[in-house]
């Protein structure tokens, strides 16, 4: 790329849809004025955990006054699964066997939502309920798996564990997340000519949603299209949930005839839709008296839910991630994708990699533990780094430290040190309140691991006023996607910002997309927009070097104009005469990822193309009483390259960071003896409020640092690597916990560390202490 | 009897005169308005993304409140003025400088919840200084998944700088007029399909028709009685309305204490209670959020008989008695024993609570409050507990531990009780009623917390008490101070 400097990229621009947010003007799907007609979609969910269905007569419901419809999996004409992998196991409407407390047993349709609710109750349903599986544990023991699980080897663990000087196995639990979007799953299908279905649905993967939809219906992919303008939140919530209710919504257009919306409220939202898998990790390590581990073995099981959904790429991701910063000489990872009873989990900022790191982490606080060392201290003699130390479990070569150089200009910026001391005093001194202080790193590998996905597409126009409409793959759920790949065209057309406009996502005008997902929508979409911007500015070069009879090489692209020697056109001119030449102003670009392979068989390769990495310090006070905390102050430094965006990245920085405290902190997901999620709203679950923010947050960038890779703009993807960044807070809180046992037991804090969970650790390490005290 | 309703819709005037009763003004305003820059997030009140503002005219001025409009049903806009976000832009199609702040500070991402947001801050920018809440309370009502609040806080700050002038100021005198025009003493009487809801405009007319319509649901603030509705999808009919009768929202001080109107929101509330008892307002400001203590009534809070409302156990602690009406007949009992079993309440049919009343402190009286969540802020307590303690000289004279959360109903915790009484105030007497909790209760698991974790946070509770009152501790980690940096 040429070394001019920028005017547009790397600038803090506000989000495009900043002003029609702060109006309310924005639409969702659900602020779409309703084609004349529409009816809405009333979801009836099975009362069982898990059973066997034996009758399910509609024929009630249909007879009630109001209602248009009423449809269950006999009256799909497709075919009834929407599973991303096509495994059969992911129905759009229970058949034969209701898998879940709420799956989806069939839709009712009516002008008014109440009378298609009302309606519902009317169903005659038969089941004999089954025994239900409902936790990992028990799913291991029946070995019941969603997908094959993956390990990944490299040296030989049972000698390294047995010949280091110590060893320790330990058992943690980590809990699961529910997305929250604040626009709950929506869609809404406009039936047209000769079968055509047009839906609008909120979702991450429109071209996913179009093949379900497709298959639902039993027509070919080129009669649906799917549009999606904007997502009120997505996390990954919306990656393959979404496609249930654009089937559903599909399904009552095609039967009727008439428009159909399915939005979910809350409750519904939470019970149906998946989640971010809750893991049992079981760990061994073995190390040296200087806190150097020389072997980890560790399994992973997940708890998948009853169906695949992404659960393999999920628990491969925690896998790759199973190592975070650290060298392990000798390692084996295996993971237990497990089949339970409950809602089939799914993607979430991090797509099982902030699980891996959090497994790590718990390694390194043991050896910490064990050794009396700091922790910071064992993260740092264990780091990726030096001869013979570079090579992941999976075989990849770390290339760069740059997690070191963020840790030690971290440390040193945020006085670790010193607080470090500071807090022991005050925590002798104090009988009912102690702090805890921790930094911990992250380094997120970015590609998908499924390497067909590392592909984009773009379509640009440019009008004959010199407007351009930029048309990519990439869905805009918030986080500034669409300013940013508007800001790459801009930049590569010399054009100001306003000349660009975002289309809404379609599939009718970019196919074969990807999920806007893995934190690669702008590396991906970034490029292959650049490359549409770049194939028209060659034509319109080719044109004016033609017109004035000059070499192309003499051509001058200036902003907002070209230039060869003494003449001078403007773009709107140029753009015109171009066209009036019969130069095509329309180009598509595309992008795929270079450099990735990955052998999931061998598990060996190089699935990534680079790492993000950055480090966090975090300090919290914990009430000895009640086990209450608030986390004080937080220091982030983190790597996006050379930003596209600093204002958008400086945002998914902190929501991601916030995000992943509620997920270590407070967001707790319950489920009954029955298997009935009783925490389906957020009067029960309880994500971050502004009051839970660090009191102190100071978060920077690293500088100078472009992507060492080709990206797009040497700009690193920033979408999830800062979630993981929150592993601190947990570990801070540890640390304030461990001091009631004067630091020499490891609390083993699992997330997430409620207020309860809190003060459990700490009255089970004061018995520990008194019981060491009296031996 | 009036039989339309009337409200302005920004300066629209709106008069009803068929209205469904149980309609949300959430779906009123998406619905039939079509104004749908108003979200539904949640339905519950508990994620703001529907926040709009409500103004009453209030000694010549227009009082603005923040409030949900998910669970606000839509007769209760009676004589008042709803603003919504589409309410906002400056008349030259301009950015408000609330949405202004917003962009220049980056604090929206997906957008969803903005609207919310940004009629929140509007709200505060048109509450007078001394009267707002510190930012991250006012703003705790409000849930955002994307930004991490800082850009947020950092709008709302800048915003605590700018003079509340605006176009809609501007306007106020005649939004004043019109409204004070409208104000009658007539029963509002709207309904459909012989489903009604009354909101009666004295006392005499709700106790009369009570005595008419004995089945009716009463409604407060519509802050339980709302997620009847939008939850468990009932459609209650007549509805009794409790908020335009002014004599009821009265809070006064008598010879007696302190007399709660049992239409008096938490906001009307919070400041007369906690100048008797100032820990109060360590458990009050934290109950639901702006939005809901704007609406929620004490007397609702205490009559939907909650085990888990956060008002009872303070009035309690405080020996508060209630004041129940039938008719012209009247009742009073002391609080605790309004509460005969889980969902069961001393009401008889077509009676109405009328009031409470809190005596004064005596001197020495040690007063403390607690509530401990998962959350802190808009977060239904695991465990509340307020203590009355009288010491005489070094003594435990009385004392009146009372519990949320940790039985079916509101419960003191009798045997504790005793166990201090006339003991000295000691760690060795607060331990003794520490360990004679374990008879007081038997407490449930559930998903808010386990049993032994409510136990053990009753009984830290009280040791927590005597530990303040002997300066051992003197911080507690619910009062967050505003954000340093954002």
């Amino acid at each position: 790329m040429p070394d001019t400097p920028r005017r547009i990229v790397h600038r803090p621009l506000p989000h495009d849809s900043a002003a029609a947010h702060v109006t309310g003007e924005a639409v969702y799907i659900d602020d779409i004025p309703e084609p004349a007609g529409t009816l809405e979609i009333h979801l009836a969910r099975a009362p069982w955990t898990h059973a066997e269905l034996l009758a399910l007569d509609l024929e009630p419901v249909r007879r009630t006054p109001g209602v248009v419809c009423a449809l269950g999996a006999a009256d799909i004409p497709g075919i009834n699964d929407i599973g991303p992998t096509h495994r059969h196991d992911d129905p759009v409407f229970a058949e034969g066997r209701v898998m879940f407390w709420g799956q989806p047993l069939f839709a009712v349709a009516a002008e008014r939502l109440e009378t298609a609710r009302e309606a519902a109750a009317r169903a005659r349903i038969e089941a004999r309920p089954l025994p239900p599986v409902l936790t990992i544990e028990e799913a291991r023991r029946r070995g019941d798996l969603v997908t094959e699980g993956l390990v990944l080897e490299r040296g030989e663990v049972a000698r390294g564990l047995r010949e280091a000087p110590h060893r320790l196995a330990g058992r943690m639990t980590i809990g699961g997340q529910d997305h929250f979007y604040l626009e709950g799953q929506v869609a809404l299908a406009l039936p047209g000519e000769e079968g055509e279905m047009r839906v609008w649905s909120s979702t991450q993967h429109p071209s996913e949603v179009q093949q379900m939809i497709a298959r639902v219906l039993g027509i070919a992919a080129h009669r649906v299209t799917v549009v999606v303008r904007r997502m009120g939140g997505g996390f990954g919530g919306k990656e393959t949930q979404a496609s249930q209710f654009a089937c559903i919504a599909a399904l009552v257009a095609a039967v009727t005839g008439r428009p159909a919306k399915l939005r979910l409220d809350r409750d519904t939202d939470m019970i149906v839709t998946g989640k971010r898998h809750d893991f049992l990790v079981d760990y061994e390590v073995g190390f040296d008296e200087d806190g150097r581990i020389r072997a980890v073995k560790m399994d992973l099981a997940a708890r998948c839910g009853f169906s695949a959904d992404l659960s393999g790429p999920v628990t491969d991701r925690a896998l790759f991630h199973a190592d975070n910063c650290y060298f392990y000489p000798a390692v084996r990872l295996e993971s237990f994708p497990c089949r339970t009873n409950t809602v089939s989990n799914t993607a979430f900022r991090g797509f099982g990699g902030p699980q891996g790191m959090l497994a790590a982490e718990r390694v390194i606080e043991e050896v910490a533990f064990a050794t009396g060392l700091d922790p910071l201290e064992v993260r740092r003699r264990n780091f990726y780094g030096g001869e013979g130390r570079d090579l992941t479990p999976y075989h990849m070569r770390v290339e760069e430290r740059v997690f070191a150089e963020i840790v030690e200009r971290l440390a040193a910026e945020a006085d670790y040190a010193e607080r470090r001391a500071a807090i022991r005093v005050f925590n002798r001194e104090n009988a009912w309140f102690r702090r805890g202080l921790a930094l911990t790193p992250v380094k997120f590998g970015i590609a998908f691991t499924a390497t067909w996905y590392n592909q984009a597409g773009a379509l640009l126009h440019i009008y004959r006023d010199g407007s351009v409409q930029l048309n990519h793959g990439g869905t805009e759920m918030g986080q500034g996607l669409h300013v940013k790949v508007a800001q790459v065209v801009a930049e590569e057309l010399g054009l100001p910002m306003e000349r660009i406009a975002v289309a809404a996502t379609s599939t009718g005008r970019v196919p074969n997309t990807s999920a806007t997902a893995a934190s690669s929508g702008s590396d991906l979409n970034g490029m292959a927009a650049l490359a549409a911007a770049r194939t028209l500015k060659r034509r319109l070069i080719a044109h004016i070097a033609d017109r004035w009879g000059v070499g192309e090489r003499e051509v001058e692209w200036l902003p907002g104009r070209v230039r060869a020697g003494r003449r001078e056109t403007t773009f709107e001119a140029l753009v015109e005469d171009a066209y009036r030449a019969r130069v095509s102003l329309s180009a598509t670009g595309f992008y795929r990822t270079p450099k990735i392979h990955w052998d999931r068989s061998a598990g060996r390769g190089r699935p990534f193309l680079y790492f993000a990495c950055g480090a966090a310090v975090s300090e919290v006070v914990v009430d000895l009483l009640t086990g209450e905390y608030r986390v004080e102050r937080v220091d982030i430094l983190h790597d996006v390259g050379d930003s596209l965006n600093p204002a958008i990245d400086l945002g998914q920085i902190e929501g991601g960071f916030v995000q992943g405290m509620g997920w270590l902190t407070t967001e707790e997901l319950s489920w009954d003896a029955e298997g009935r999620l009783r925490t389906h709203a957020p009067s029960t679950y309880k994500i971050p409020a502004c009051g839970d923010r660090p009191r102190v947050f100071n978060i920077r960038r690293l500088e100078g640092r472009p992507n060492r890779e080709e990206t797009i703009y040497r700009s690193k993807a920033v979408g999830e690597p800062p979630l993981m960044l929150a592993i601190s807070v947990l570990h801070a809180l540890s640390d304030a916990v461990a001091s009631v046992a004067d630091h020499r037991i490891c609390p083993r804090l699992d997330p997430p560390a409620t207020p309860e969970r809190v003060l459990e650790a700490v009255d089970r390490l004061r018995e520990a202490a008194s019981r060491m005290a009296a031996e | 009897m009036r039989r339309r309703l009337r409200f302005l819709l920004g300066h629209a005037p709106r008069e009803l005169d068929e209205v469904e009763p149980t309609l949300t003004v959430l779906e009123y305003l998406r619905r039939i308005e079509r104004r749908r820059g108003t979200k539904e997030g949640c339905a519950e009140g508990d994620c703001g993304a529907c926040t709009v503002v409500l103004g009453r005219p209030e000694g010549g001025r227009m009082a603005y409140r923040a409030v949900d409009a998910c669970i606000l049903l839509l007769p209760m806009l009676d004589g008042c003025q709803l603003l919504t976000v589409e309410d906002l832009r400056m008349p030259d199609g301009s950015l408000h400088p609330v949405q202004r702040a917003m962009v220049e500070a980056h604090a929206s991402q997906c957008g969803f919840c903005t609207p919310g947001f940004v009629m929140a801050l509007y709200a505060r920018l048109r509450t007078p200084a001394g009267e707002r809440p510190p930012l991250t309370d006012g703003l705790a009502g409000n849930l955002c998944r994307c930004t991490g609040y800082g850009p947020i806080l950092a709008a709302g700050r800048r915003l605590e700088e700018t003079p509340g002038g605006d176009h809609l100021e501007a306007r106020e005198a005649e939004t004043v007029a019109l409204l004070e025009r409208w104000r009658d003493g007539e029963t509002l009487a709207v309904g459909r399909g012989g489903r009604m809801f009354y909101a009666p405009a004295t006392a005499e007319a709700l106790a009369r028709l009570l005595l008419e319509h004995p089945g009716a649901t009463l409604l407060g603030g519509a802050t339980d009685v709302g997620l009847w509705i939008t939850k468990q999808h009932r459609r209650p009919s007549p509805i009794v309305w409790t908020g335009r009768v002014r004599d009821l929202a009265r809070v006064e001080e008598t010879e007696e204490g302190l007399r709660i109107g049992a239409a008096a929101t938490y906001r009307e509330v919070i400041g007369p209670l906690a100048s008797l008892y100032p820990d109060a307002d360590a458990v009050l400001r934290r109950v639901g959020s702006v939005q809901i203590r704007n609406l929620g009534t004490v007397g609702g809070n205490i009559a939907n008989g909650s085990p888990i409302g956060d008002s009872p156990p303070l009035l309690i602690a405080a020996g508060a008695e209630l004041l129940l009406r039938r008719g012209e007949a009247r009742r009073r009992m002391p609080l605790e024993d309004f509460f005969l079993a889980y969902g069961r309440q001393d009401r008889r049919p077509g009676e109405f609570v009328e009031a409470v009343v809190v005596p004064k402190p005596a001197p020495g009286t040690l007063f403390r409050a607690y509530k401990v969540s998962k959350r802190f802020d808009q977060d239904i307590s695991s465990v509340c507990a307020a203590f009355r303690i009288d010491l005489d000289d070094g003594r435990v004279a009385a004392a009146r531990l009372a519990y949320g959360g940790m039985a079916p109903v509101p419960k003191r915790a009798t045997r504790a009780e005793r166990a201090l009484a006339g003991r000295p105030w000691s760690r060795a007497t607060v331990e003794a009623a520490m360990a004679a909790m374990e008879r007081d209760f038997s407490p449930i698991d559930d998903w808010r917390a386990s049993a032994g974790y409510r136990m053990t946070v009753a009984r830290n509770l009280l040791l927590r008490c005597w530990l303040e009152s002997t300066g051992e501790i003197d911080r507690r980690l619910d009062r967050a101070p505003e954000m340093a940096n954002a």
